[in-house]
């Protein structure tokens, strides 16, 4: 019987990677990680950091849970996965204390909350638990980047509406909009503007993808 | 007495988790389908917050904050265990959760059945980590006030989820755009009532 072994990058891994970021987004198919997405999205560098951290944390567990996936015995896993993740936090919000200090404190308490974020211990459960380390590494990478694409653009939206900037550089005053009567829209700094946005976003991707739209 | 009742009050209406914080959202939107499994999270919800704050509470004051192991031998004065509050705090919650399992699978079975996967995925919802870690941040003066702050935080919360529920049950019968049914309008809901609930912004009892 032949023993094809499949090649890093076939068609099938390829998927892992590009589905998340389409028909399986984790925050607006999946209803995952709505929190930080809430949470981080006022101006866009602390989304970009959020975007990384993710990456890294989301990418790492998956990768140790799916190496360990055979020696953990059924009733501690949730506590086995949970001890994973806050140690890769912990470590992320060490480093990003000792080098990025101004934008951990404007993440404050939404480093911790990385533990919590539904995607990565959704992904630990639903993938990593059941699956090889290699297609656990791009799963982890395919949702990170399905759910850093949407908070880069709601946090580009938002700061560019709500303080006419962009990574902090003042956009609408150096091209004249203020002189002719703009005004910034105030609330979309407020959070429940990040709700209603995202709500578009979702009607923007239901119509685009008809499977998606739920019944009556 | 004026500042505990300060701090629920603030916790419920100025702070809420929910609509001030956006913690705690994947099961506020998962389970608010209909009224009466939202009634049953709330409550559990409440009933962890109101256990796992002043709980961590002393956590922090004896065990984790700069100097905070003097009581134990006075030469530790200087050892600062702050980095491992992640890690102890999930710790409680999630036994705490594992707890209220057991109790609600006991007493109330048909609660259980209808909450499933959601009463274990208590534990890692972020509105009680964050209720920790904001009393952490905040840093109350005793154990009064954070067990008050997090029984406020758990009835804010359950007031936002029973809320949002009561409106989904309705506009089940309402003309809404195909795209945004079920989850889109959930969420463009959820602003407005954020948007309300700012109102509160502001209030000193």
């Amino acid at each position: 019987m032949e023993n094809k072994k499949e090649s890093l990058f076939s068609a099938r891994y390829l998927k892992q990677l590009t589905g998340p970021i389409n028909a399986g987004n984790p925050v607006t198919v999946l209803v995952l990680g709505i929190c930080p997405t809430l949470g981080v999205t006022v101006q866009l560098k602390p989304a970009i950091v959020m975007a990384i951290s993710v990456l890294f944390v989301l990418t790492i567990a998956n990768l140790l849970i799916s190496l360990l996936r055979n020696t953990i015995p059924p009733r501690i896993r949730i506590i086995v996965q949970l001890t994973v993740i806050a140690s890769l936090v912990i470590l992320v919000d060490q480093v990003l204390k000792a080098y990025l200090f101004d934008v951990s404190k404007q993440l404050s308490v939404f480093v911790g909350l990385i533990i919590t974020n539904c995607i990565i211990m959704g992904r630990l459960e639903a993938f990593a638990l059941g699956n090889k380390p290699w297609p656990s590494i791009l799963d982890g990478i395919g949702n990170a980047a399905g759910f850093g694409m949407i908070i880069i653009i709601l946090a580009f939206v938002r700061e560019l509406f709500g303080s006419g900037s962009v990574l902090g550089y003042p956009l609408f005053e150096k091209i004249g909009l203020y002189s002719v009567g703009y005004e910034d829209n105030g609330l979309m700094i407020l959070p429940p503007m990040a709700l209603i946005v995202v709500g578009i976003f979702i009607w923007i991707h239901r119509s685009f993808n008809k499977e998606l739209v739920e019944e009556k | 007495m004026e500042d505990l009742v300060n701090i629920f009050v603030k916790a419920i209406f100025v702070d809420n988790m929910v609509f001030a914080f956006f913690l705690g959202m994947c099961s506020y939107l998962a389970v608010s389908k209909t009224v009466q499994t939202a009634t049953g999270l709330g409550i559990a919800v409440i009933f962890v917050l109101g256990i796992t704050v002043p709980v961590d509470y002393l956590m922090q004051n004896y065990l984790l904050k700069e100097g905070a192991l003097v009581w134990l031998d006075p030469s530790l004065a200087d050892v600062d265990l702050g980095f491992l509050s992640f890690i102890m705090f999930i710790a409680v919650i999630a036994s705490m959760v594992q707890l209220v399992e057991m109790i609600v699978e006991k007493f109330a079975p048909a609660l259980y059945t209808s909450l499933g996967i959601f009463l274990p995925l208590i534990a890692v919802n972020c509105a009680i980590l964050g209720g920790s870690l904001f009393m952490q941040q905040r840093e109350y003066n005793n154990i009064a006030e954070a067990t008050v702050f997090g029984l406020g935080s758990g009835v804010g919360w359950f007031l936002a989820i029973i809320g949002i529920a009561a409106m989904r049950e309705k506009i089940r019968y309402s003309n809404i755009p195909a795209p945004l049914r079920g989850l889109g309008i959930t969420f463009i809901l959820t602003g407005l009532m954020g948007i309300a609930f700012m109102s509160f912004m502001g209030i000193k009892l």
